[in-house]
């Protein structure tokens, strides 16, 4: 069936029993994104401290690839440094908009490289991304930047 | 004469296609409609003979252009039994139909704090909206019905809440997520009781079962044309001539003026006075061949038969293990719009994998957020049925659904 390519099994480990998931203290960064067109919503936190990020919470409503997303988010992401996210987050985005074209680099994306399929469905990249745009948010009220070029096709 | 829902189908190209190697099953129809080759045609002939502008135009394709233009406008006023075809306002949808009277209407009665408008817990947005706004505009108070656990309006408190504060009550006809068909009568004569003026959003009703507007007793009613058969980009108020013609314009420009000067305008009567612009044309006369359709079938013959499909999606899906049902979990006082969870699976990928076997639902919180967040559920999938619908078209939802389960599973 064609839809092998949006429901990895890994995707579907990572929804069923998710990584990091649930609000957590201390923080110093947080942002609840929605997506109105489908009512998903997420709440991402950071606790970032001496360039990396010590912890990465989060708790949101939404369907399986946007809280599978949010989990391999945390995996990825929790304890590195403000540069190693920063260049993790803008091969996630390019993947998410590459329209099925890109190749994942799995040393870089890990488990987020069952998110290639993903890329073939226009209206699933913004459940996909959802979480990491909230963890953008998040960090930038920490003070700190991971900002990646987002086109506003997808950000819209 | 039976329903041959055979010889329906076959007026519909889009329903022989397919969708990702499977045959289309389309049950998408409280969202937009398909639309017969009758509609099709109609529209098309116009516009590659009569097409020219209405209401201006001496030459004849002008003249022809504006009689098609207004036998659509009779057709109509005869479908929902207006008292005359002056009666039938012609907007861009729903939306624009419940916008103007918030906007007109809200003027017209100079609304200010203390005064109330009435709407319910499981309106549209577009029946939420403009209230919420015409409130923030004059201070006054918006109340509401709420739902009852079987998807009911909960009208223990009628009499409290439509008082001689009330100015406006303003209630979905047919719910488009839970199918409710809301008897309202206690409601409109509550409401008159007590001076107010009844506003009933009837774009789920109007397609799928008779509406009279005398004896429905409303004042206003909003409704749409792609959801009965005919294109986007045309939807109908329908309001008692006499209120009309004491309200002011909404949108102002061409054709909705008596005479401009550079010192004031004065305004043409109703139905001109609320059609600024070149109106939608080709689609007014699509809308005429919807109707046409919907009549040569017979309205009670398209709610019969959509009764029957509905008894019957409501016992196919009951008997999937792990769905839950919103709404009426009977035929009785509700149409084909049924809306369910599955337990573990979000409405998304439910709508996801149906998509790749053919079936097409809506996935989401369709417009009605109040109405998701009263059963305590961000998003439902939502199964709608139509004139098209076929018995055959639910088994595959079901099979459907047991696909959902082994991927979620």
């Amino acid at each position: 069936m064609m839809l092998d390519g949006l429901y990895q099994e890994i995707i579907l480990d990572h929804y069923k029993h998710p990584h990091g998931r649930g609000l957590r203290d201390p923080f110093n960064g947080e942002a609840h994104h929605v997506n109105p067109t489908c009512g998903d919503e997420i709440t991402v936190r950071v606790s970032a401290s001496d360039g990396s990020f010590s912890d990465i919470s989060y708790d949101g409503l939404g369907c399986s690839i946007s809280q599978a997303s949010a989990s391999v988010l945390h995996e990825l992401l929790q304890g590195r440094t403000a540069s190693d996210a920063a260049s993790v987050h803008e091969a996630f985005v390019e993947l998410m908009q590459g329209r099925g074209q890109v190749e994942p680099d799995e040393d870089v994306l890990g488990d987020g490289i069952a998110f290639a399929g993903v890329a073939k469905f226009p209206a699933r990249v913004k459940c996909a991304l959802l979480p990491w745009m909230a963890f953008k948010d998040a960090a930038a009220r920490a003070g700190v930047d991971v900002s990646s070029e987002v086109s506003s096709e997808v950000k819209a | 004469m039976t329903f041959d829902v055979a010889r329906v189908r076959a007026d519909f190209p889009i329903l022989s296609r397919e969708v990702n190697g499977h045959p289309l099953v389309y049950l998408d129809s409280a969202n937009t409609s398909q639309k017969p080759v009758q509609v099709l045609d109609a529209m098309r002939v116009h516009n590659e003979r009569h097409n020219g502008n209405v209401s201006r135009s001496v030459h004849t394709l002008g003249t022809e252009a504006t009689s098609a233009y207004e036998d659509a406008r009779g057709k109509i006023a005869a479908f929902i039994g207006a008292a005359t075809p002056d009666e039938i306002v012609f907007t861009k949808n729903s939306t624009e139909a419940i916008n103007l009277v918030a906007h007109s209407l809200g003027q017209h009665l100079a609304l200010k704090p203390g005064d109330e408008i009435v709407i319910s817990e499981m309106e549209h947005h577009s029946n939420i909206v403009p209230w919420q706004l015409l409130c923030e505009r004059t201070g006054a108070t918006l109340r509401w019905f709420g739902t009852t656990e079987d998807g009911r309006l909960d009208l223990a408190p009628l009499d409290s809440l439509i008082n001689e504060r009330t100015k406006i009550v303003s209630l979905v006809h047919m719910s488009n997520v839970l199918g409710t068909i809301n008897d309202v009568s206690g409601i409109i004569a509550r409401a008159h009781d007590a001076g107010a003026l009844v506003m009933l959003d009837c774009s789920q009703s109007v397609p799928h079962l008779p509406v009279d507007v005398q004896a429905l007793g409303a004042d206003f009613i909003a409704f749409t044309g792609h959801k009965m058969l005919g294109p986007t980009g045309i939807g109908v108020l329908w309001g008692r001539y006499a209120l009309l013609a004491e309200m002011p314009p909404f949108l102002a420009g061409g054709s909705m003026i008596e005479t401009v000067t550079m010192g004031g305008t004065t305004y043409a009567a109703p139905p001109a006075r609320f059609e600024a612009g070149t109106p939608p044309i080709a689609e007014a006369v699509g809308l005429g061949a919807a109707v046409d359709y919907l009549n040569a079938l017979g309205m009670e013959a398209v709610h019969q038969h959509e009764q029957d499909i509905t008894a019957y999606a409501l016992k196919a899906l009951t008997d999937v293990p792990g769905v839950r049902l919103f709404g009426p979990s009977t035929p009785e006082g509700r149409g084909g719009t049924l809306s369910f969870a599955v337990d573990g699976v979000h409405p998304h990928d439910v709508g996801q994998i149906l998509d790749a076997l053919g079936v097409e639902v809506r996935v989401g919180h369709h417009c009605a957020k109040p109405t998701c967040a009263r059963f305590g559920v961000p998003a439902m999938t939502r199964a709608s049925f139509y004139l098209y619908t076929t018995t055959d078209e639910i088994d595959a939802l079901v099979q459907g659904l047991d696909e959902v389960k082994k991927v979620f599973g």
